[in-house]
């Protein structure tokens, strides 16, 4: 036992949970460092494709067109990356049971096509539109919700034809004109657009999530001392948070060279992080897992197993309708093309790629995050090089199928390792 | 079968007693006039042949199926098993067959599932040191309970399955087939531990095809044929004996087998239905 000086209060001998000799036990950071090895050699990739991606991204695209490392061209790459990033992130909910929501971009161009009619053209107050767009979605992911519980329609089948549907939708309430034009003074529009974090602020936010996570193991390790179980050393943690931090006021300090963090990102970023939490440390999350590994496991351990997909279901339309609404924002217009095209294929594929399975039972939100960054990097070198769009749907469906790909493979190798 | 019991609920009082009950499945009757005694601390298997409504019972009495007719009495008072929750609520936790456990949890999620501690901000320590704890008293060999429960083997799956219904202090635990995938250490594994769950107190229902584990730890064995009770048997019985009461035929290969090595015709003890 190579542990450091701490012994628990009443027993002499070791914590409750390193009693087993069979085990072997990671202490001190070579250790561990050896055990996510290990993890990533058995197929626990975990964010390693992504950073992979990232870098090679990066380095392609500045060698190509060194405008794309610039600040200002990331600060819109990040403005881009908040609105498909948020229908990502009910994306995530979704895959995460197994199931799929096909309409994503549908229901994000139904509500930006809500917005321009409900506010601007019959001029109802800002408030009363967004929330009118956000109850469609919860609506239209309720229904999905029924068609699967009740009538046991597959969600592939039920969100394809939610697509059709709701693009039909979104047209009808258009009408003839196709298009409208949304106020650039509004707060909205600028919201989309203009608004960035001040200086010091993004500077402060950036020391926050390293805070977190000191303060957090802090106290889980005086909680499992106190209870009698081995606590992970303080080395690793606090390394963990240093390099978080330098990192993220790095990236912080670059992006304020140019325009700074905009606010659109900040509301992924804080979306992100609730959503981490909820389905991390609520029960709500535990039997999302549950029911994405073993549906009839946890529909015996008395999860109530359809109020977990009408959840999962609604938050995701419900998250669509939102990322739709920000795009018009955006944009600064509501129109017939909100939400076609590629919108629907690259919230998918962020998540895949960020590292959310599509068979259900693993996945965080993070993967939004992380695969959103990916795909609009992609996206936005693509433009920089002046490349036609038919040229990058091939190349973003050539990266959607490796992300699958790798997904399915780090699956048959988790199998075989014991690590389902 | 005798052992020493500490002061838990009084050992033999009889926690669950089942008269005359009957489940129709439209023109099949699959259970007729069934009745069944268990008492805390006590092991009682039930046999029979495939189709003699063994897995039948066991889903009335864990509330998935309900009886056509006759009654049930938990703890001497007429109870309702309607739903799965209302049996769990009353004590009988159900072991079932294919275990039912989320490969890609961990086996303390998998222990508190649906039951977590503190639902809106999970308390992680407390819930690992309950299943510590519990895997403690039940003498479980698993490493670890931060492991995936991919990464365990067949009996250790079905210690955690044992493990995570005595979670809710249950009054009887019912085993659908605890043996049927194990191999020789791990089935004496999970007998050992069926013999600490009844030493606890609780009563055990236990259905197996296997006759030496039955007579390994049964008190009583209860053979059901074709939907009726066909006998109750003590662990000394014979295998003949317990054959014959399972097939209804007196005239088998276990029973030639002993003919020919008593070497001389030999009554059999016919079957009361």
């Amino acid at each position: 036992m190579s542990k450091p000086a701490q012994s628990t209060p009443s027993s002499p001998q070791a914590p409750l949970d390193r009693s087993d000799v069979r085990m072997r036990h990671d202490d001190s950071i070579a250790d561990m460092l050896r055990a996510s090895l290990d993890k990533i050699r058995s197929g626990d990739l975990g964010m390693l494709p992504v950073v992979i991606g990232l870098i090679v991204i990066s380095v392609v695209f500045s060698v190509l067109n060194p405008v794309f490392l610039l600040p200002n061209n990331l600060v819109n790459l990040l403005f881009d990356c908040a609105t498909v990033g948020i229908i990502s992130l009910g994306i995530v909910c979704v895959l995460l049971l197994g199931e799929i929501d096909l309409s994503v971009g549908s229901m994000s161009g139904l509500a930006s096509a809500m917005i321009g009619v409900l506010w601007v053209n019959l001029g109802l107050p800002l408030p009363v539109a967004l929330f009118a767009g956000l109850a469609a979605g919860a609506c239209v992911g309720a229904l999905y919700a029924v068609l699967y519980n009740r009538l046991g329609m597959p969600s592939f089948i039920a969100t394809l034809s939610g697509l059709l549907a709701l693009l039909g939708l979104q047209l009808y309430i258009l009408g003839p004109t196709g298009s409208i034009n949304l106020p650039f003074a509004s707060v909205l529009v600028r919201f989309g657009q203009i608004y960035v974090m001040p200086g010091w602020l993004s500077h402060l936010l950036a020391l926050v999530p390293g805070a977190v996570i000191v303060l957090r193991g802090l106290r889980t390790r005086a909680g499992r001392q106190a209870a009698g179980l081995s606590a992970p050393p303080l080395s690793a943690l606090f390394l963990k948070a240093g390099l978080l931090t330098v990192g993220l006021e790095f990236a912080v300090f670059y992006l304020n060279i140019g325009r700074g963090v905009p606010w659109m990102f900040g509301l992924l970023i804080a979306l992100v992080v609730l959503l981490d939490y909820a389905l991390t440390r609520t029960q709500w999350g535990r039997s999302m897992f549950a029911v994405g590994g073993n549906r009839e496991a946890a529909r015996r351990a008395g999860i109530n197993v359809r109020r977990v997909y009408m959840s999962a279901f609604m938050l995701c339309s419900t998250l669509a309708a939102l990322g739709g609404m920000l795009s018009a924002a955006r944009l600064a217009s509501s129109s017939q093309q909100a939400g076609t095209g590629d919108v629907n294929l690259n919230a998918i594929a962020a998540a895949v790629i960020g590292g959310t399975s599509l068979f259900g039972g693993r996945g965080s939100a993070y993967s939004a995050l992380l695969g959103i960054i990916v795909i609009q990097a992609i996206s936005n070198g693509l433009t920089l090089l002046n490349l036609s769009s038919s040229l990058r749907y091939m190349i973003t469906g050539a990266v959607l199928a490796i992300a699958v790909i790798v997904d399915s493979l780090a699956r048959r190798s988790r199998v075989s390792h014991g690590r389902a | 079968m005798t052992q020493t019991q500490q002061a838990k609920p009084a050992k033999g009082e009889t926690i669950l007693r089942l008269s005359k009950i009957c489940k129709n499945f439209g023109a099949v009757s699959a259970l007729t006039d069934i009745d069944l005694d268990v008492r805390a601390g006590e092991v009682v298997a039930l046999v029979g042949d495939n189709g003699a409504g063994k897995s039948t019972l066991i889903k009335v009495l864990a509330g998935v199926h309900q009886p056509s007719s006759g009654t049930i009495d938990f703890l001497g008072k007429p109870a309702t098993l309607d739903s799965p929750g209302k049996a769990l609520e009353l004590g009988i936790a159900t072991v079932f067959q294919d275990l039912a456990l989320c490969e890609n949890l961990d086996v303390v999620a998998n222990l508190f599932l649906g039951h977590e501690m503190s639902p809106w901000a999970l308390d992680e320590v407390a819930m690992e040191v309950r299943a510590w704890t519990l895997l403690r008293e039940l003498a479980a060999r698993i490493p670890s309970v931060r492991q995936p429960i991919a990464s365990l083997s067949g009996g250790q799956r079905q210690t955690v399955a044992i493990a995570r219904s005595l979670l809710l202090d249950p009054r009887i635990i019912m085993l659908d087939e605890p043996t049927a995938a194990l191999g020789v250490a791990q089935t004496a594994e999970v007998l050992n531990l069926i013999e600490r769950v009844r030493d606890r107190g609780l009563g055990v229902i236990i259905i197996s095809h296997n006759m030496e584990d039955v007579r390994a730890v049964a008190d009583r064995i209860v053979v059901l044929r074709l939907g009726r009770n066909n006998g109750v048997f003590t662990p000394d019985a014979s295998n003949q004996e317990l054959v014959a009461a399972i097939t209804g035929a007196t005239e088998n290969s276990v029973s030639r087998r002993a003919e020919r090595k008593a070497g001389h015709a030999q009554e059999q003890p016919g079957s009361p239905a």
